[in-house]
């Protein structure tokens, strides 16, 4: 029970916005220290240190950018819909602000996804565009995306269009799957899954270690990314507090 | 429970009868969008008969959207949601009520004038059975799913192009579908498989989306 309190306690201290300011304050540098880190690593190993492959040549490595961006946009919308559902049950502002501040961050790696992904269609399909499955289900979470970032815009007072694109996100997140499948047997052309099945991956160590750095600097990028924008949405949310106040005088 | 149901249901039905308007608009818009493909594409027979089904249903898609555009308006514009909100009938079961009726006015009459639709547009008598059996299963989802949006949406002064961005995507899987069974039927196939599809995705809208419409309406009341 003792155990119970104090993690309860930590999380309610860890969404009181002073503390989290303070906190991600702290962390911030750290965080960026360790993606440019990896970033390069990931980069290093990806690009030259990685063998060619057999069949694609040099172009594969493309999926250095390409996969962690894909694997990020799906990521990023089950962050907004958990925290979507923490914001709906618990009022926690700072869900709302993760969530909403989420939204650019997953739609521009959605679009980087895209991106990478018709570049490196274009010698392995010879077609900039197909209307493949993951493709398509790809841009359908690129619309998705767009959806939740319009529906905030359009609602003036924020509070209300948090909790509105709380539900969205949330009904979003149950018909991905059946998005996904719906567009799976329509249509594949893509490549199957070379990393999801872990207990024998058909990509070869060496290519994927680089994958598997670049995923987590990816991560890291986000998170950094998340905490500068949360920062900024706080201070401007609470402009008229105190601790805002205290702030600005212990800055100037 | 019940009572409070058939009594929005009921009203719901009278009043689109008293505005006919209403239930006739989204039906031009579907009769006038649909014949603007075989003007904008010439008289080819093969070419409209193979992209018949593909433009019903896209057509229908759009013309269920924008006839959801006065599914809560008029009731939140003068208060009466909120009304319904005090019930002590919860307000997810009380939204299934105008959806039924919206469909009624909307939905059913769009299936009744499809045959027709698709006479001009040359498709086979077998495809148009299967068409409607789409229509029938495809149309009530869309009302669901659409509801959800427009909840959403209903307190907002440019509610529709936003509407399109919210639901068009999560329309996708009901087009797919409907689409494949089509497909399926014209080239001698059996479509039972996108029909049980298609059955439970309705399923699953009618048990899920209820709730996430009384918790957007709630929001937009706020």
């Amino acid at each position: 029970m003792r155990l119970l309190a104090s993690i309860t306690r930590l999380y309610h201290q860890f969404a009181s916005p002073p503390y989290f300011y303070r906190l991600s304050g702290l962390w911030l540098p750290y965080i960026m220290g360790l993606f440019a880190l990896l970033f390069v690593a990931g980069l290093y190993g990806g690009l030259i240190l990685a063998p060619v492959d057999y069949e694609q040549g040099e172009a594969y490595r493309i999926i250095y950018v390409h996969v962690p961006a894909a694997w990020m946009s799906l990521f990023i919308y089950m962050v907004m819909a958990i925290t979507g559902g923490i914001s709906l049950i618990w009022r926690l502002k700072l869900a709302e602000i993760v969530m909403i501040s989420s939204a650019p961050i997953g739609a521009s790696f959605t679009f980087l996804a895209l991106v990478t992904g018709s570049i490196w269609g274009k010698p392995m399909w010879n077609t900039w565009w197909v209307w493949d499955a993951r493709l398509t289900s790809e841009l359908l979470l690129l619309f998705l995306y767009f959806g939740v970032m319009a529906l905030y815009n359009a609602i003036e007072d924020k509070r209300t269009a948090a909790r509105a694109v709380a539900i969205l996100a949330l009904v979003g997140v149950v018909n991905i799957p059946i998005i996904h499948y719906s567009v799976e047997w329509w249509n594949t052309l893509h490549q199957g899954p070379t990393i999801t099945k872990f207990d024998k991956p058909s990509i070869h160590l060496s290519m994927l270690i680089p994958l598997l750095i670049m995923a987590v600097a990816f991560k890291l990028f986000y998170i950094g990314n998340l905490f500068m924008r949360v920062r900024t949405e706080l201070l401007v949310r609470e402009q008229k507090s105190k601790w805002v106040a205290k702030l600005l005088e212990s800055n100037s | 429970m019940l009572t409070a149901w058939t009594q929005i249901f009921k009203r719901d039905l009278l009043i689109a009868f008293r505005r006919r308007s209403e239930i006739i608009h989204p039906l031009i818009f579907f009769v006038m969008v649909i014949s603007l493909f075989p003007l904008a594409i010439g008289d080819d027979k093969v070419l409209l008969q193979k992209i018949a089904p593909a433009i019903i249903w896209v057509t229908a898609l759009l013309a269920t959207m924008l006839s959801l555009d006065n599914l809560f308006r008029s009731d939140f514009e003068d208060g009466s949601l909120e009304q319904m909100t005090l019930l002590k009938t919860p307000l997810s079961f009380l939204v299934t009520a105008k959806i039924t009726a919206h469909w009624f006015i909307t939905g059913l009459p769009l299936i009744l004038i499809t045959p027709l639709l698709a006479v001009l547009l040359y498709l086979p008598v077998d495809t148009i059975s299967m068409l409607l059996l789409t229509l029938l299963l495809g149309t009530p989802t869309l009302s669901l799913i659409g509801a959800v949006g427009i909840a959403l949406t209903v307190g907002l002064r440019q509610g529709g192009v936003i509407l399109s961005l919210l639901i068009l995507p999560l329309y996708i899987p009901v087009l797919i579908f409907a689409t494949l069974a089509l497909q399926n039927t014209e080239q001698g196939f059996s479509a039972e498989a996108q029909l049980a599809m298609m059955l439970a995705i309705l399923v699953l809208a009618i048990t899920l989306s209820p709730f996430a419409i009384a918790a957007a309406l709630k929001v937009s009341l706020n």
